[in-house]
């Protein structure tokens, strides 16, 4: 990995507030570049808040979320639409429960996600209704970046069928496979491996490990699968009602004992000394 | 022995539910009918209002809507009929190979239509109106079908392009093929306005809007007296020529210049030929789109908006041009209206005609060109069929629909071809493509 040092995004005292609910309160953390971050806690943490804060889809109540590109702009992304965000900042994300185009076909979802440079490329649809060469030669490269990654999912054979046809692990490949083809410089997962057995889990690590290695992309990742987290990521944000709890490496994780009393609960008699432990 | 019993209990459980369901459907009738065809009032000999009772009637439609539901609850509830499922396979593959061939032969017939039936006005007619539904059909499916945005008020673009045209043409003396792109401008520029008030409302409430809509039209018509000539319309709107040589009987005119004898049928074949053109160019363009990024956009629109948003798609701009070109074709079959009747009003700009439009999308399927062709021609060729029936026309008509409503809930034409392909192109079933919701 040659990806240049520093932090690609950069979370500074993010608080997310739904009426009288804090959802994320005063979080701060880095993903770096070229690195996969996982971002963990159990259910109700704000995992899936701070996902949508960072991808636009929520406007956060305070903080700022900044996204450096290499050698390029910096995106303040609490400002921009989210649309803007996926477009102009490259960060692409996964739902956590599959969001697909069902009746299209596979190849037809792939090309969605590149429909801005196609957009482009067809002269905002006037050179390309009128059929100019520029235009198939974009929308053939588009169709060969498509093979591509059907290819790498190994979905080539279901490239024409409709992406509602798919049984649950393949809808994950290829939503991953559809953030792919915007080419992102970040690509948020939520819960990649929600679902799927313990073979997809496997196929799944090696994938991700071979994104990073591959292409300029950073991942971050919200994940309940341990094995997952532990076994590929680089740094482990871990969350609880809001509050970043720890901030490590996926070794410190899983000795932290403020992160096992958010996991798994503590003894009675050990109530207390946690909660002074964790400050409360 | 239990076993043996529950078989034998099974077809009497059947019976009795398709029972159940036949009484409830006799009920539902007896409610409905009561009062509006059990009881019939006339006019007395002396002037005053009489009630007849028309209890046999009644009884009539309640035995005919109890043997429906009896029969239905029999042959399978609520279950869809796949009726593509019983066509044998030999069939199937004949229709597969001569798909194209059967559309050509189709599209060469309507092209000859005006040649064959010269002589018969009132086909003719027929052939411009099914036309431009046709027309309005496939405009409103880019719309509806494509972007998955219900649209109720889609006559008020057929509206404006109709009184483009008549203003311009009666005011500023412009010509028919310079008014036609001006008055799909025109209602491109009412569908974005229209567009940016509804972009945040979904489903229900985006439908109620567009209603409202396409109600404001008619009634700034109605009473912009000054302009619009109020509800007696504008009258006198120039006819159509053939590119500067006018349909009459005068030395300049049509029949005179090319050596014919005078006859009024060349002003309909050639309007029968222009409404063609623009329909057959609304469905090329429409199949273009669907190949562009902006195409794939609506469909994805439809699909799922927030997935949409997550690729950088601009939702906004999407939705503005989804409006902007179902109502640009909408404000050009508009303007062919007007040149064609002559004679304009807000009458013909109902909600009815919206609601008959988006009936011929939903029917045909919603996103099939094909389909749409087919449920225009069938609703008023239908119309057109039952016109003695008058008073049953609307039942006949109702009863088709929950017919088609039951067995085909997706269109006539429930398949759909996708955009692209890397091997093969298979029509899917839509049964996985989404309705859209706003």
């Amino acid at each position: 990995m040659n990806a240049p040092a520093g932090p690609i995004l950069e979370v500074d005292h993010l608080t997310m507030r739904f009426g009288g609910l804090l959802a994320v309160d005063d979080l701060s953390f880095a993903a770096s570049r070229g690195r996969i971050t996982a971002l963990i806690g159990p259910n109700g943490a704000g995992k899936t808040t701070v996902f949508n804060c960072i991808t636009g889809f929520y406007h956060p109540t305070v903080g700022m979320i900044r996204l450096h590109h290499a050698g390029g702009p910096t995106y303040l992304l609490e400002r921009l639409l989210d649309f803007r965000i996926a477009k102009l900042a490259k960060v692409a994300r996964t739902f956590q429960n599959i969001r697909l185009f069902p009746g299209m076909t596979l190849l037809e979802n792939l090309l969605v996600a590149q429909h801005n440079p196609l957009m482009t490329a067809s002269g905002f649809t006037f050179l390309g209704l009128l059929g100019f060469a520029s235009y198939r030669r974009s929308e053939q490269a588009a169709i060969d970046r498509a093979r591509y990654w059907l290819d790498r999912m190994a979905l080539l054979r279901r490239a024409d069928d409709p992406a509602g046809d798919l049984p649950y692990g393949e809808q994950r490949r290829l939503e991953i496979a559809r953030a792919m083809c915007t080419e992102p410089v970040l690509l948020c997962l939520d819960e990649p491996a929600a679902g799927l057995n313990a073979r997809e889990s496997a196929e799944l690590k090696e994938l991700l490990l071979a994104i990073r290695a591959e292409q300029q992309t950073s991942i971050l990742l919200i994940e309940h699968d341990m094995s997952v987290v532990m076994d590929i990521s680089d740094h482990v944000v871990v969350l609880d009602y809001g509050v970043k709890i720890f901030e490590g490496t996926a070794a410190d994780v899983r000795n932290d004992p403020k992160v096992i009393a958010a996991y798994l609960g503590v003894e009675d008699e050990e109530v207390e000394r946690v909660e002074a432990e964790v400050g409360l | 022995m239990a076993i043996a019993a529950e078989t034998q209990a099974k077809p009497a459980a059947d019976i009795a539910a398709a029972l159940k369901n036949g009484l409830l459907a006799a009920l539902a009738a007896f409610g409905l009918f009561s009062l509006l065809i059990g009881l019939r009032t006339d006019q007395g000999p002396t002037g005053a209002l009489e009630l007849t009772s028309r209890a046999t009637v009644l009884g009539v439609f309640v035995v005919i809507a109890f043997v429906g539901g009896f029969a239905r609850g029999l042959i399978g509830g609520e279950r869809t009929i796949d009726l593509a499922a019983y066509v044998p396979d030999e069939i199937r593959a004949f229709a597969a190979r001569t798909g194209r061939i059967l559309g050509f032969a189709l599209l060469a017939f309507v092209f000859a239509a005006p040649i064959l039936f010269f002589h018969n006005r009132y086909l003719l007619d027929l052939g411009i109106q099914i036309l431009t539904y046709v027309m309005l059909g496939w405009g409103l499916n880019i719309v509806v079908g494509l972007a998955g945005l219900l649209d109720l008020g889609y006559v008020a673009f057929y509206a404006v392009g109709a009184y483009s045209y008549a203003l311009l043409a009666q005011n500023f003396g412009w010509s028919f093929w310079l008014c036609l792109p001006v008055a799909g401008c025109l209602a491109a520029f009412w569908g974005v306005l229209l567009g940016f008030p509804v972009l945040r409302l979904r489903g229900d409430y985006l439908a109620i809007v567009t209603l409202a809509f396409g109600e404001i039209i008619r009634l700034v018509l109605i009473n912009w007296w000054s302009l619009t000539g109020g509800p007696n319309g504008v009258a006198g709107i120039p006819r159509p020529s053939f590119f500067g040589i006018p349909f009459n009987d005068e030395e300049n005119g049509f029949a005179a210049t090319f050596g014919l004898e005078y006859t009024p049928s060349y002003r309909v074949v050639f309007l029968y030929y222009v409404i063609l053109a623009l329909a057959l160019l609304t469905n090329w363009v429409t199949l273009r789109l669907r190949r562009l990024p902006i195409g794939r956009a609506w469909e994805a629109l439809r699909e799922d908006e927030i997935a949409c948003r997550s690729l950088g798609i601009n939702t906004t701009t999407t939705k503005l041009t989804a409006f902007a070109m179902g109502a640009m074709f909408g404000g050009i079959a508009g303007s062919f209206f007007a040149t064609r009747q002559g004679f304009i009003s807000p009458e013909s700009f109902t909600f009815s005609e919206s609601a008959l439009v988006l009936a011929i999308v939903v029917l045909g399927g919603m996103g099939s060109q094909l389909g749409v062709a087919i449920a225009a021609f069938a609703m008023l060729g239908g119309f057109e069929l039952f016109r003695e029936f008058e008073q049953y026309r609307m039942l006949v008509f109702g009863a088709a629909m929950v017919l088609i409503m039951i067995w085909r809930p997706r269109g006539l034409v429930a398949t759909r071809a996708p955009s692209a392909f890397l091997n093969k192109r298979k029509a899917a079933a839509v049964t996985l493509v989404k309705e859209g919701h706003g």
